[in-house]
């Protein structure tokens, strides 16, 4: 699964002075569904090798972006380049270069396991003997060699979206779009996934992903943008947003149903800021175990507590004011 | 940048057409066991019902038989035609509307370096395969019935019947591409596609209608190609009239599928 290495290194010597190169450039970049904007223009650069992550919630227009750099939705505006080039012209010639798990399976059900790889490689030109060598090392890749001749209906929703990578890699892509590659799978899966991931982006495959999982985030993206509402609304390594955005812990404090709002104004000094959620009270803070001693000192005693690190999850409370995952 | 990411190979047409054949392949050998069966079985009980025992009760004058010296040769050629309208629209109607909206197939085929141009392109040439086959088991069934004038006359049918597939294929592609439910399809069926079956002279002359309804009948693609299926198969070829046929069905295509590319690039483009 090496990728065919695009010339997409940096440039040193006499070509300093250009740009390096980028597989995915956009520049106020926007999408409009007739009145409703989607992406309300956004800046986006993915460089070489690297994990790129679109974090947001519900309706941010993750999938809007995923689809216009997919070159299969044209922008209503701004400017985009994939692996250099124009998808409004060069369509076929990107997607040849790229694959896609989009959000929602677009296996074919009336073919089985196998056949949906060998079916769609061929889409991309490559030869039937070669496709199938290709098939069967996908399988054993994402771990479905015994599932090789079943029906796509009959495999568990792991299994299809497993299959659904192994056809979005089935050309050897130089970059992979990944839309919420792992929404509604168990633990185990998830990490299987992530696994495989992983080994695709040591091997030099750029990946693209949305998620609105902060963990996933956290754990396959070096760097991401938060999106919100068609908007990008902060940018960078997980790390350095939490540090920008978020203080080092958290004392995640809980009383009765209804009194968070009120004991807010009592705590409001522990901690250098307070956020209210309907079922408990987070205070930011460097040092979480001396917010909620002081808690205790002043006599208000929570049905639940926990100190923890500060996540993802946090700056996007920050930044939008309201949490992530629903 | 470098020169294999700005200028890479521009990927042809039919390169891309042709690297749809393995799916077109694998759907047909789901699925031609029952087209199999109807092809040979539905021009048999056709010609039994209508050219045989229907015809048994019609007092023929063979000059308002359009040529034709029995029911049952002047209805064959008509049967043809409107088994080529049916096949054509039956798989551009639910099996396009499948692709978009159930089994979401030309989503997947978008990923990919097929634009839906080539999508459009390579699903009109499986439909012609299977209206190809289908008129060809329908003509030859026909021919043990000793209707025909001539093997040239055979030939020339059934690439007529190539035609009028397409001109309906295309047209159809077109209208499933913009529809956005299945309950169109009903509405068409009984609007469009019966009315044409039954008044566009397959199985009487069109002369019998009323002048408006005469009229009416011959701006349907249909009684084109009937008349055309007809005057080939009987040796009755009316040269400039044959070619008006032919022009009107192949402007169709041409309009049908640019209509159905345009539409469904449309469609498709989220
Ligand atoms: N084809 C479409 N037509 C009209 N509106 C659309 C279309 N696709 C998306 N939208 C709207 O655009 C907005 C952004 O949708 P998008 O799917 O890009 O969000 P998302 O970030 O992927 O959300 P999710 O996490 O739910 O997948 C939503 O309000 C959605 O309703
Ligand atoms: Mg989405």
């Amino acid at each position: 699964m090496s990728p065919s290495q695009p010339d997409t290194g940096v440039k040193t010597g006499q070509h300093a002075a250009e740009a390096p190169a980028l597989m995915v450039r956009a520049r106020e970049l926007r999408k409009a569904y007739g009145d409703f904007e989607a992406v309300r223009g956004i800046d986006v650069d993915v460089r070489p090798g690297e994990a790129f992550g679109f974090l947001g919630p519900n309706g941010a227009g993750k999938s809007s972006t995923m689809r216009m750099i997919a070159a299969v939705s044209p922008p209503s505006g701004g400017d985009l380049r994939v692996l250099g080039m124009d998808p409004a012209t060069q369509g076929p010639e990107i997607r040849s270069r790229i694959g896609v798990c989009p959000q929602e399976d677009t296996l074919d059900n009336e073919l089985n396991v196998r056949d949906n790889l060998v079916v769609y490689g061929r889409y991309f030109g490559i030869p039937r003997k070669e496709v199938a060598e290709r098939a069967d090392e996908l399988l054993s890749f994402v771990q479905l060699a015994d599932r090789a001749k079943a029906k796509v209906e009959d495999l568990s929703g792991g299994m299809k979206r497993r299959l659904t990578i192994a056809r979005s890699l089935v050309n050897r892509p130089d970059l992979l779009l990944l839309d919420e590659p792992t929404t509604g799978l168990d633990p185990q899966a998830r990490h299987l996934l992530w696994d495989r991931l992983f080994r695709l982006k040591q091997q030099g495959v750029t990946l693209v992903l949305t998620t609105h999982y902060m963990d996933e985030a956290e754990q396959l993206c070096d760097r991401l943008v938060v999106m919100d509402a068609g908007r990008i609304v902060a940018e960078g390594s997980p790390l350095e947003l939490i540090r920008e955005h978020s203080t080092r812990e958290v004392a995640e404090l809980r009383f009765g149903v209804g009194e968070h709002g009120a004991l807010a104004e009592k705590v409001a000094d522990l901690a250098e800021r307070v956020e209210v959620l309907p079922d408990r009270l987070l205070l930011y803070t460097s040092d979480g175990e001396e917010a909620l001693a002081r808690v205790h000192e002043r006599g208000l005693s929570p049905v639940a507590f926990l100190v923890r690190r500060s996540t993802l999850e946090d700056v996007f409370l920050r930044l939008t004011g309201r949490t992530l995952v629903d | 940048m470098s020169d294999v990411a700005t200028t890479p190979r521009r990927i042809g047409r039919l390169d891309l057409v042709g690297r749809q054949l393995d799916y077109w392949v694998t759907v047909y050998k789901r699925t031609w066991r029952g087209s199999a069966v109807s092809s040979f079985v539905m021009p048999l009980l056709y010609v039994t019902a209508m050219g045989v025992l229907l015809g048994g009760f019609i007092e023929q004058d063979p000059s308002t038989l359009e040529g034709a010296t029995t029911y049952l040769a002047f209805v064959a050629p008509g049967l043809v035609a409107a088994h080529a309208m049916q096949t054509a629209t039956g798989e551009t109607m639910w099996p396009v509307m499948a692709m978009i909206k159930w089994s979401r197939t030309y989503y997947a085929m978008t990923a990919t370096p097929l634009r839906p141009s080539d999508i459009v392109a390579a699903q009109l040439l499986f439909v012609t395969f299977r209206v190809a086959t289908a008129c060809g088991v329908f003509l030859l069934v026909l021919a043990a019935f000793g209707v025909f004038a001539s093997p040239g006359g055979l030939l020339l049918a059934w690439l007529a019947q190539i035609l009028i597939g397409l001109a309906f294929a295309t047209v159809f592609f077109a209208f499933s591409a913009i529809l956005k439910n299945e309950s169109g399809f009903a509405i068409v069926y009984r609007l469009v596609v019966i009315p044409q079956f039954l008044f566009s002279g397959a199985f009487f002359p069109i002369g019998n209608l009323p002048p408006t309804l005469e009229w009416l009948a011959r701006l349907t693609p249909l009684w084109h190609g009937v008349d055309l299926t007809r005057m080939l198969l009987l040796g009755t070829v009316d040269l400039p009239l044959a070619l008006v046929h032919v022009a009107y069905l192949g402007a169709l295509t041409v309009l049908g599928w640019w209509f159905a590319a345009s539409r469904l690039t449309k469609r498709l483009a989220l």
